[in-house]
């Protein structure tokens, strides 16, 4: 299913700035459309600042996929900090415990084709998220 | 960590972010940016954003502050050259940047600025004419 895949440890800002440069480049190389490139690098960047912030850092890993009618990218975002107790209040917009915006999450899971959420209070958080070339 | 230059041109501060920030550069920029509009009494910030490719809640979030931060110290900010897929994205994710004016690039910025400043006389200039006509038979 996937050919290649390459991880990046996140445990600064600066780690947050090389898994966007990361998807980026990945993007250019399945071609998807510069809209939907910016969609992916953006949530990349929402979601692995919450590994950073909220998951005290983790590791992303960026594959590319394909099915049979298309390819796209598979990105992984791994931590073993705290966990989500409640997802559903997570998930929704405006809802933060870290004084930021409350659209990290739930924005990202609108700029993504598949979202996938796994967290257990105390055992980490691990959210994978698809996009799709058209 | 890289830092993003404030350059003054006449009564305007003029940023263009060049460099993928980081999140503490981001925040520097926003404490650089206050510093500089106290020290040279400009009335004005353009913040050009055409060199980014993407536009995150944070960087909203720290754009719509230094918004904030500016109009308080007397300075209105605009933020020029967002490119289209940027202002999407923005909107999808939810950020729709309530209280930042924007324009389409700097030249337009720099209009905007000399125009909200001169209305902004304007109505200072009635203010004081009123009582004048007043005590003038």
């Amino acid at each position: 299913m996937n050919d290649e895949s390459q991880r990046i440890p996140v445990s600064t800002d600066q780690d947050v700035v090389r898994v966007r440069q990361l998807v980026r480049t990945v993007a250019v190389a399945v071609k998807l459309s510069l809209v939907d490139q910016t969609k992916l690098v953006t949530a990349a960047s929402e979601l692995a600042r919450n590994t950073l912030v909220y998951g005290m850092g983790g590791m992303v890993e960026v594959s590319r996929v394909h099915n049979d009618r298309r390819g796209g990218i598979r990105i992984v975002f791994a931590d073993q900090g705290p966990g989500i107790v409640d997802l559903d209040l997570a998930l929704t917009d405006g809802y933060t415990t870290g004084g930021g915006l409350g659209l990290g999450l739930s924005g990202a899971r609108r700029l993504v084709d598949e979202f996938e959420i796994e967290t257990e209070p105390g055992k980490g958080t691990t959210v994978t998220v698809v996009k799709w070339c058209r | 960590m890289e830092r993003v230059p404030v350059l003054k041109i006449g009564d305007i501060l003029l940023v263009s972010i060049q460099i993928d920030m980081e999140d503490q550069t981001a925040l520097q920029l926003q404490e650089d940016l206050a510093e500089r509009i106290v020290v040279t009494g400009c009335h004005g910030v353009i913040i050009d954003i055409s060199a980014l490719d993407i536009v995150d809640s944070f960087v909203g979030r720290t754009l719509a502050t230094i918004a904030s931060v500016s109009r308080v110290l007397d300075a209105e900010t605009v933020v020029v050259g967002m490119r289209p897929a940027v202002a999407i994205t923005l909107v999808e994710l939810g950020l729709s940047l309530p209280g930042i004016r924007t324009a389409l690039n700097v030249e337009l910025g720099i209009e905007m600025l000399a125009r909200s400043r001169e209305d902004e006389y304007a109505d200072d200039d009635e203010d004081e004419a009123d009582p004048a006509t007043v005590t003038t038979p």
